[in-house]
């Protein structure tokens, strides 16, 4: 019998809350100790006598016995989690308190008061996202640097400042805390930039980005199970999640190079996520808040829609840009939009636009500016100055696979102007 | 075909390396499982033999003198064995070479068993 794939990354998040109810926020610490106690038995066992029938379940109950052992064992010298630490001093009340924690109900609640902790406003977010990873989702500080491009102490510094500010706060996030809508707003931002980075990630490693998506979209999803966080705004944010992941299976192929948006083959987008990318962008469509997820949203959705490129409705696509312009304008907006109204006007209006981006000079490390320019000068023919934008592009690739394609880009260039040779 | 015993080792250190995070143990668990399959499907594994726990004690000397042991943290410790059987010792260190602990920081230590017969 087989494990499901990353069972145990899943199966660590929940079992650090549940741990993190008993003994307190402030010994997180040890939460993770037992956590990591239960993997170590589990394969002291499982190596001799193969996989137990419910995985899950056989860690958690680990997990729970070990708690039981140590506060048994520790409950004279610590103190444990304020709203529960008298329970926890008899046995009357230990052996059902311990199993309340571990419910499935609680579990629920816990991750999302984790979550709502993790973003606190004190910590920088690529810090929440860190934490986020590490707590809630199980990645070690090593897969998180990997994902991240950060070397693991700098990933390691912000995880451990991150605990102390979840230390110093004595207990999680209380969901009917005054401050929730605001913490929710960083929630949700947080998620964003979770997803943005395993979608668009600078980073090479691009099996550890997908799954930064899939938990990105896992954690919207817990989100939008509490009903006062399963706002339009949310729901929106979800959309654009799955409307863009849907794309991934045709983004990324086989041997990891990248297929831009415009030469993907569409049939092997996933039909299942668009529609429910979908469905979430009419959840959405409620109330009088417009925000830039519900445009981003929108776009993708137009994406989607189109069952070819030739059929992408690109007069939409760029009203919809304007719009994002006018409420979360930024420069890689802009380029987006310049690409968005080549299509729409043609290769010349593409390229004033591209020279009227506002704050160019921000753009000066991204690779997809010149190698737009370079697109665009390819459509009008300009081979020799479409190959100096690829080449310009190509130097400020980040990671091997965008290096791969824009080695492609200035071939294309080459090889069909004849006259050129390819390593000029 | 002759029996080996293959011996698995480990540093304290490297062993929580192992572990690491959770995504690496599963990994390992799943290669061992994969590992010790296969031996078992291509009719290598003789005995299952015994996982150890990491302590003891260590008993030496006329004076019989019982010690704490064994030393894990300064020592490789053996975790455990199995018994396997192989054409010959380079066989044997073939069919080592599968498993987790070998790239996973510890060892395994390949011993022929004595052949007693004439």
């Amino acid at each position: 019998m087989d494990l499901d794939e990353h069972l145990f990354r899943r199966e660590s998040g929940r079992m650090v809350v549940a741990l993190t109810r008993i003994f307190g926020v402030h010994n997180l610490a040890l939460a993770e100790d037992v956590a990591q106690d239960a993997f170590c038995r589990a394969l002291e066992v499982w190596k001799v006598r193969g996989i137990p029938e419910n995985p899950a379940a056989w860690l958690m109950t680990t997990a729970k016995n070990r708690a039981v052992d140590v506060i048994r064992r520790e409950r004279t010298a610590r103190t444990f989690a304020p709203e529960i630490g008298r329970l926890l001093e008899t046995e009357w009340t230990l052996a059902p308190v311990v199993d309340e924690a571990f419910a499935a109900h609680t579990i629920r609640d816990e991750q999302l008061r984790m979550m709502f902790s993790c973003c606190h406003p004190r910590l920088p977010e690529d810090a929440q996202i860190a934490l986020v990873l590490n707590i809630l989702c199980g990645f070690g500080a090593n897969e998180i640097a990997s994902a991240f491009l950060a070397g693991r102490a700098a990933i390691e510094k912000r995880i451990s400042r991150g605990k102390k500010v979840l230390a110093s706060a004595r207990r999680l996030f209380d969901l009917s805390d005054a401050e929730f809508t605001m913490r929710l707003s960083a929630v949700r931002r947080a998620l964003y930039l979770l997803f943005s980075e395993g979608y668009h990630g600078a980073s090479g490693e691009s099996a550890v980005r997908v799954e930064l998506c899939a938990e990105a979209m896992r954690l919207t999803a817990l989100l939008r199970e509490y009903p006062p966080a399963a706002t339009p705004e949310t729901d929106a944010l979800a959309s654009l999640m799955c409307l863009h992941a849907a794309r991934l299976p045709a983004r990324l192929d086989s041997a990891g190079d990248l297929n831009p948006l415009l030469d993907q083959d569409r049939s092997r987008w996933d039909a299942r996520l668009v529609a429910q990318g979908l469905a979430l962008l009419e959840f959405s469509a409620v109330g009088s808040e417009l925000t830039a997820y519900h445009i981003e949203a929108a776009i993708a959705a137009a994406h989607a829609s189109a069952p070819t490129v030739d059929e992408t409705d690109w007069a939409l696509i760029v009203s919809h840009y304007d719009r994002l312009m006018a409420i979360a304008s930024s420069p890689v907006v802009a380029l987006n939009r310049a690409i968005a109204i080549a299509q729409r006007d043609g290769a010349e209006r593409g390229i004033e636009a591209l020279h009227a981006i506002d704050d160019r000079e921000r753009l000066n490390t991204y690779p997809f500016y010149p190698a737009a320019m370079g697109e665009l000068e390819l459509g009008r023919g300009n081979r020799a100055a479409a190959r100096e934008h690829f080449r310009a592009a190509l130097a400020l690739a980040r990671n091997p696979t965008e290096q791969r394609l824009l080695e492609k880009r200035v071939r294309t260039c080459a090889s069909e102007s004849g006259a050129a040779k390819a390593d000029e | 075909m002759s029996e080996f015993v293959f011996l698995f080792r480990a540093t304290e250190a490297e062993q929580r390396e192992a572990m690491g995070t959770p995504d690496r143990a599963q990994q390992s668990l799943q290669t061992w499982l994969a590992w010790i399959r296969d031996l078992e499907a291509k009719g290598h594994l003789k005995d299952r033999g015994q996982p150890l726990e990491p302590t003891g004690k260590v008993v030496r000397g006329k004076k019989k003198v019982v010690t704490d042991g064994p030393y894990a943290e300064t020592k490789d410790l053996v975790l455990g064995f199995i018994v396997i059987e192989a054409r010959d010792l380079a066989e044997a260190v073939e069919l080592s070479t599968g498993c987790p602990m070998v790239e996973g920081g510890g060892s395994v230590e390949v011993r022929p068993v004595r052949n007693l017969t004439f």
